[in-house]
């Protein structure tokens, strides 16, 4: 988007093209599988036959290059940290954050010294999932309450 | 020199290994990886494309579990062990209940030995169906993974009714299980040992005699009985050697010599044979399970033992080991007489069973280890702890 | 509040009637075949037997473990071909306030014994890695975590926590959430562009 981002005026044709780019994103996001811990698992559940995570056009990739949501399932260690920070920065923007289940929330149930107390301290977090683990029912509604805030965010318009 | 080395227009491969010598590379391997089962990292040396050296880099699931035991009480614990080998959770309470059993010498009732049993054998086929689900999917078989997902659903519902949970069930107390089962649940599990072994046949029909499957696996990440004991390797994965070894068998806990079924032992050593025998210990699972069923419809009884309200156990160390779905699950435990522990140690199988993996891997392609990691089965949370 | 909760629980134990603890049945250690057979070979290396819930523990002189562990494995009444663990306890209260203990399993006799070995501060162990292989592991995470040294190790270093790590978790004077913002120090030292959240 570049050099137009955020920088037209806010009017009906403006509005439209907005929607337009925000339908697309939100229709596509492809997460970058951050299985970390017990929550990769039902993070696993959840693409696979019963829960059909590909309804939502949410496919799992590999790699951080070719994904826009990364979903941090599990526990986020110390040493795990640094990691965690560089395959953030590896995302091409617009990119977002679904921190999934307890320890990667606030870590409060693992509060030793070698666990960080939420992912919130290395990387932005936009979604929060409670539960340990959360179900893939949970998940779910993270990524659609995700989708509304997409659908919400100025593209164009100032 | 090459025109000596020229026989036939064609250069001879010693000349080849002399002139052309490739410079041994380094190659890093996760911690973020979709084929290392969580945040294993791997550092290979490479000649080519063949491993001469591996380093395993561990502790990015370190949560510090141990330490946080000794500040805890004893039935606070529970739940966390759950969270150790978080596939197969039921497995981990189990081991963690008898250990406590064995140091405070607590009966438990006939009704619930056979729940636990029962429980623990239906966590071990859904351990098995992930493990084969992801194995299969690291090796390019993306079916399977579906069909195991399915059916593993339906092991969850079951412990969905008798605890609420999915995954994380913590359904084992000391001294028994926390609840009866609930109604229905025998006519549930009932018809999920009937279909099972339908299903188990579907994931045969899928790749048991798969040509691509077999040459990914056959004679791959091969190990010895010898070596393997030597280097800490337990369950199916030691099974997959031709060692005769179950902990269930070799020293009964709870019903298990009351139960009819037999080891899986395969003497492939390599990838196949440890894929045979988690299979054959999946439909031996399913008969222990029918077993429990037949017993526990016609039976009735209390499911908790007489446990006093604050735990307090004697002076005293003791460990106790049951066979979890991936190998040999230990508890250490140190009592000084207080009501948290003094020390506990968790012997993991995934943590022992990893470090017979570059020795595995030696001289083996780079697509290979894939295949030796999905076929020993590793779990970070519990190699972590 | 919770130290009300406390008290009152404290009291509680207190007030509930010792449950009889079910009393082991009295065995005489020394006749138990595998202690018979290591006493006679080994009895000069060997400075305590205990037992306790069906479990034999041999507390072994330091200098001596490795002689211990080879002849376990190597004698055919014995014959230990599996190493279980190995596990650093600490005991700031005693003389000597480490114990490493060794659980052994053998999978043709299926039994199992429990060594130990007591160490003072900065005592050495030897490494039992030229029996058991597996050691190698087991041993780099009771440095990791208590500190203990091994003597003629292949490569004692850290298993579980970074490499740059300062203390030993598992000592009874760590606590529990690390030293004082430590934990967080070392995470803005590492990952240098969390700064610019």
């Amino acid at each position: 988007m570049g050099i137009v981002e955020r920088k037209l005026p806010d009017n009906a044709l403006t509005r439209l093209v907005d929607k337009v780019v925000n339908w697309a994103r939100r229709s596509s996001l492809w997460p970058m599988t951050f299985g970390l811990a017990c929550c990769a698992i039902e993070m696993m559940a959840a693409g696979a036959s019963r829960y059909d995570f590909d309804r939502f056009g949410v496919i799992f990739r590999a790699t951080p290059r070719q994904s826009d949501v990364m979903i941090v399932a599990g526990t986020v260690t110390v040493k795990m940290a640094p990691v965690l920070r560089k395959v953030y920065d590896q995302m091409p923007e617009p990119r977002w954050v679904i921190s999934m289940g307890t320890c990667a929330n606030t870590g409060k149930n693992f509060n030793t010294y070698h666990v960080v107390q939420g992912v919130d301290q290395i990387v932005p977090v936009d979604v929060y999932v409670p539960g340990c683990p959360p179900r893939p029912e949970g998940l779910m509604y993270g990524v659609i309450k995700l989708q509304e805030k997409i659908d919400r965010m100025k593209v164009f318009r100032k | 020199m090459l025109e000596r080395g020229v026989v036939e227009g064609r250069v001879s491969e010693d000349l080849m290994r002399e002139t052309l010598k490739t410079k041994e590379i380094w190659i890093n391997m996760g911690p973020q990886h979709p084929s290392t089962h969580g945040v294993l990292r791997l550092v290979l040396a490479l000649e080519g494309e063949r491993i001469v050296d591996t380093e395993v880099v561990i502790g990015y699931l370190h949560r510090g579990m141990e330490k946080l035991a000794e500040s805890l009480t004893y039935p606070q614990f529970l739940p966390y062990t759950d969270r150790l080998d978080y596939i197969s959770s039921n497995a981990m309470n189990f081991g963690y209940v008898l250990a406590m059993e064995k140091l405070m010498g607590i009966e438990v009732p006939e009704r619930a030995q056979y729940i636990r049993v029962m429980m623990a054998e239906l966590t071990r086929i859904s351990s098995h169906l992930v493990w084969l689900a992801t194995h299969a999917l690291d090796i390019g078989a993306m079916t399977v993974f579906l069909y195991c997902f399915r059916d593993r659903e339906a092991i969850l519902d079951l412990f969905e009714m008798v605890c609420g949970a999915r995954l994380t069930t913590t359904y084992f107390r000391i001294g028994g299980v926390a609840n009866d089962l609930p109604e229905g649940f025998i006519e549930q599990a009932r018809e999920f040992c009937k279909v099972f072994p339908k299903k188990a046949k579907d994931y045969d029909d899928l790749i048991l005699k798969n040509r691509m499957w077999l040459s990914r696996t056959v004679n791959v990440a091969k190990i010895s009985a010898e070596d393997g004991l030597n280097l800490g390797l337990s369950g199916p994965s030691i099974r997959g050697s031709g060692v005769y070894w179950d902990i269930r068998k070799d020293e009964p806990y709870s019903n298990y010599d009351k139960l009819d079924w037999e080891i899986a032992v395969e003497s492939g050593c390599d990838v196949y044979a440890r894929y045979l025998v988690r299979l054959k210990e999946m439909r031996e699972s399913c008969k222990i399970v029918s077993q429990c069923l037949d017993i526990l419809e016609k039976t009735n009884g209390p499911v908790m033992g007489k446990v006093p309200k604050v735990i307090r156990p004697p002076e005293g160390e003791v460990y106790a080991s049951v066979e979890a779905p991936k190998g040999e699950l230990g508890f250490y435990i140190v009592s000084d007489g207080s009501p948290k522990p003094y020390r506990l140690k968790i012997r993991a199988p995934s943590f022992a069973n990893l470090i017979s993996l570059p020795v595995m891997i030696k001289g083996h392609l780079v697509a290979d280890v894939i295949a030796a990691i999905g076929s020993i089965d590793v779990v970070l949370g519990e190699v972590d702890r | 509040m919770d130290e009300e909760k406390e008290k009152k629980g404290k009291e509680a134990s207190k007030e509930t009637p010792k449950r009889e603890v079910p009393q082991e049945p009295q065995v005489d250690v020394e006749t138990l075949p595998l202690v018979r057979r290591v006493k006679e070979a080994k009895g000069e290396f060997i400075d305590d037997v205990s037992y306790f819930r069906g479990e034999i523990t041999f507390l072994v002189k330091r200098e001596h473990i490795l002689d211990v562990c080879r002849f376990l494995r190597d004698d055919s009444e014995t014959s230990f071909d599996f190493l279980t663990e190995v596990i650093g306890v600490h005991y700031p209260q005693r003389d000597k306030p480490f114990e490493v203990v060794y659980h052994l399993y053998s999978t043709s006799k299926r039994h199992r014994v429990r060594l130990k070995v007591r160490l003072a501060e900065g005592e050495e162990v030897e490494s039992v890695y030229p029996v058991w292989r597996s050691a190698s592991w087991y041993e780099r995470e009771a440095y990791d975590m208590v500190g203990i040294r091994f003597a003629n190790h292949p490569g004692l270093k850290r298993i579980l926590l970074p490499e740059d790590w300062e203390g030993h978790p598992l000592r009874k004077d760590y606590p529990l959430q690390g030293p004082e913002g430590y934990r967080e120090e070392w995470l803005r030292s590492h990952c240098a562009s969390t700064n610019k959240l």
